[in-house]
C-alpha cells in the first residue's frame, strides 16, 4: 500500500520544499520507493533543491495532458536510486492542473510507489488544495511565529474538511507538526514563539523540530537535500524527523539552548 | 435638526441588533431620525466590521408602529449599505410603512415572533420545560476558517477552538478547551443560552445577538474557566 504524505503550510517560505526534498530523500533512503512531486506549478523549485534541473524534460503537467508518459517525466535521483522526481511546469499556470488529473497521476504512482510525498505550493488556492486533496499523511510545515502558526491553522481546518478522505468520510488524513528554523536563542529572547507556545496553538502530534541552519542554504545552492549532509544539525534533525515517521521512538533534539563549552562558560552571559 | 458629527452617544439609542426568528439579524428601530440613526449605526458597527461585512438585515418595525412614526427608508438603506449591511426587508410596521418600504425597494417579510427584550421575562407557560437537546458534539479542534453551527440545541466542543473559527448554537455553547475563536449562542434569539468554556481567549462572544469584541473582555477573566451568560440586556462573564 503506498502513501500519500502533503507537504503543506498555508504561509510561504517556512520550509516545505527543504522538508519535502529531505524527508523524500531519507525514505529512500530506508529503502522505499519513493516519488517527490512539485505541486508548486509556475514556480519550479524542487529539482534546484534536488539538484535535477538540468534533466528535466517533461513534467508533471506534461503527464496530465497525455503529452508525456510518467515513465517519461519521472527523473531518477543519481544519489540513491530508490528515489524520484515529477517536477512542475515552469511554464503553465495553475489552473492546468484538474482534480482528476492530478488523481490519475496520483493513482498511477501509487502502483510503484511506497510513498508519494506532495511539495505544496503557498497559500490556499487552488494547487495547495490539490496536493493535500488526495493525502493520507499531512506534514504542517510551521514556523515559529504568530502568522506562520495561525496559516497552518487554517490549513489543517481545509485538510479536516476539503481532502478527499473528508469528504468520502474514511479516517482523517494524520496530521504532523514540524516546526522549522528553530532558534532556542532567538525564542530566549523573546523573538520568536516556543515550541510549547506552538504545541498550545495547534494541538498537533509533533514529527519533529528543525534548527535554523546555515547547512539548509548551502544544501540548497549545492542543489542536494540537506539530510544527506549528516554532520549538520538540519541535516540530522531531519534524519530523525524520517526516523519518527516511520514509527520509531527518537526523542526531540535542538530544542533546547546548546549547552555552552568551556569558552562560553567562561565569557558568556 | 441633525447634527451629521455630533457625538452618537449624545442622543438615546434609535436602534438594536437582535437575532430574529427567521434566523436573519434585525436592526429593531426606536426612533426614526435618519442622520441620528446613520451615525449611531456606523458606530456600532466599526465595533466588530468584520462580524457585520455582508450581513443581511431585516428592519424591524415594531417599535414604531403604535405611532406611525414616518421612516426615511431610503436614508436607513443607504446608511445601512455604507456600513457593509444588506437591507433585506422589513417586519412589522403599519401600512404607511409597508408603502414607504416597497417604494425604497424592500420587501415585506412574514411577521415574525416578537420576541423582545422589553417583555417580561416570565411567560405564562404551563408546559413541562423542554429538555436541553445537544445539536452537535465535535470532537476534535475547530480550526481557523472554520464555521460550525449547531441547529436547534447545543453544541459541544471537546477540543480547542483556533482564532479564526466560528461556532454557533441555538442553544448553549460549550468548549472543553481553549476558545480563542467567536462563539455565538443563542443565535435565534435565546437569551437564556449560556456559553461555557475551559479557558477564555475568545475574539468575540455573543448571546442572542448581543456580543462583546475580545477588546472588551475584561482581563481579569480571560484565560480563565467562564460561563458566560446574559444579564440586563449586557453579558456578565463569570469564573467558574
Ligand atoms: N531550517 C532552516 N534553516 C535555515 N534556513 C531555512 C531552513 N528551512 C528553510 N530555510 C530557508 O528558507 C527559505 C524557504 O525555504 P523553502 O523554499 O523550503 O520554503 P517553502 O515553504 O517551500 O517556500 P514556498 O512557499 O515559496 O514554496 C529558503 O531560502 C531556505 O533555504
Ligand atoms: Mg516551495
Amino acid at each position: 500500500m503506498s502513501r500519500i504524505i502533503v507537504v503543506t503550510s498555508g504561509k510561504g517560505g517556512v520550509g516545505k520544499t527543504t522538508t519535502s526534498a529531505a524527508v523524500s530523500m531519507g525514505l529512500a533512503l530506508k529503502g522505499h520507493r519513493t516519488a517527490v512531486i512539485d505541486f508548486d506549478v509556475g514556480l519550479r523549485n524542487l529539482d534546484l533543491i534536488m539538484g535535477c534541473e538540468r534533466r528535466v524534460v517533461y513534467d508533471f503537467v506534461n503527464v496530465i495532458n497525455g503529452e508525456a508518459s510518467l515513465n517519461q517525466a519521472l527523473i531518477k535521483d543519481k544519489r540513491c536510486d530508490k528515489l524520484f522526481v515529477l517536477p512542475a511546469s515552469q511554464t503553465r499556470d495553475k489552473d492546468a492542473l484538474s482534480i482528476e488529473g492530478v488523481g490519475k497521476v496520483l493513482n498511477e504512482l501509487s502502483k510503484e510507489f511506497d510513498y508519494i510525498v506532495c511539495d505544496s505550493p503557498a497559500g490556499i488556492e487552488r494547487g495547495a488544495t490539490l496536493a493535500m486533496y488526495f493525502a493520507d499523511d499531512a506534514i504542517v510545515v510551521t514556523n515559529p511565529e504568530v502568522s506562520s502558526v495561525r496559516d497552518s491553522d487554517r490549513m489543517l481546518g481545509i485538510l479536516a474538511s476539503k481532502s478527499r478522505r473528508a469528504e468520502q468520510g474514511d479516517e482523517p488524513i494524520k496530521e504532523y507538526l514540524l516546526l522549522t528554523r528553530y532558534s532556542p536563542q532567538r525564542v530566549k529572547l523573546g523573538e520568536m514563539l516556543s515550541l510549547e507556545d506552538v504545541q498550545e496553538i495547534l494541538s498537533l502530534h509533533l514529527l519533529g523540530v528543525i534548527p535554523e541552519s546555515k547547512a539548509v542554504l548551502n544544501a540548497s545552492n549545492a542543489g542536494t537535500p540537506v539530510i544527506l549532509d549528516e554532520k549538520s544539525d538540519a541535516g540530522q534533525a531531519y534524519s530523525d524527523v524520517v526516523r519518527r515517521y516511520l514509527g520509531e521512538g527518537v526523542p526531540h533534539r535542538f530544542i533546547d539552548e546548546e549547552k555552552k563549552g568551556l569558552f562560553g562558560r567562561l565569557f558568556g552571559g | 435638526m441633525s447634527a451629521i458629527n455630533s457625538e452618537p452617544a449624545a442622543y438615546p439609542h434609535l436602534f438594536e441588533i437582535k437575532n430574529g426568528a427567521i434566523g436573519l439579524p434585525m436592526l429593531r428601530l426606536l426612533g426614526n431620525n435618519p442622520a441620528t440613526i446613520a451615525n449611531q449605526l456606523r458606530e456600532k458597527i466599526r465595533q466588530a466590521p468584520d462580524f457585520f461585512r455582508g450581513a443581511p438585515m431585516v428592519i424591524d418595525l415594531h417599535e414604531l408602529s403604535a405611532l406611525d412614526e414616518e421612516v426615511d427608508f431610503s436614508a436607513l438603506v443607504s446608511a445601512m449599505r455604507d456600513c457593509g449591511l444588506v437591507p433585506v426587508g422589513i417586519c412589522g410596521g403599519t401600512d404607511r410603512h409597508l408603502h414607504a418600504a416597497q417604494t425604497a425597494g424592500l420587501s415585506l417579510l412574514a411577521d415574525v415572533k416578537h420576541e423582545s427584550s422589553h417583555q417580561p421575562v416570565q411567560a405564562v407557560d404551563d408546559k413541562p420545560k423542554q429538555p436541553a437537546v445537544i445539536g452537535k458534539v465535535i470532537e476534535h479542534p475547530v480550526r481557523s476558517g472554520q464555521r460550525i453551527y449547531a441547529p436547534g440545541g447545543d453544541l459541544v466542543v471537546l477540543s480547542q477552538v483556533s482564532a479564526g473559527a466560528e461556532i454557533m448554537a441555538d442553544g448553549n455553547i460549550h468548549v472543553y478547551g481553549t476558545l480563542r475563536g467567536r462563539a455565538l449562542a443563542g443565535v435565534q434569539g435565546n437569551l437564556d443560552s449560556r456559553i461555557f468554556c475551559l479557558d477564555l481567549q475568545a475574539e468575540l462572544i455573543a448571546i442572542g445577538g448581543h456580543y462583546k469584541v475580545s477588546e472588551n473582555i475584561e482581563d481579569s477573566v480571560r484565560g480563565l474557566p467562564v460561563h458566560i451568560y446574559l444579564i440586563d440586556n449586557s453579558l456578565k462573564i463569570e469564573k467558574i
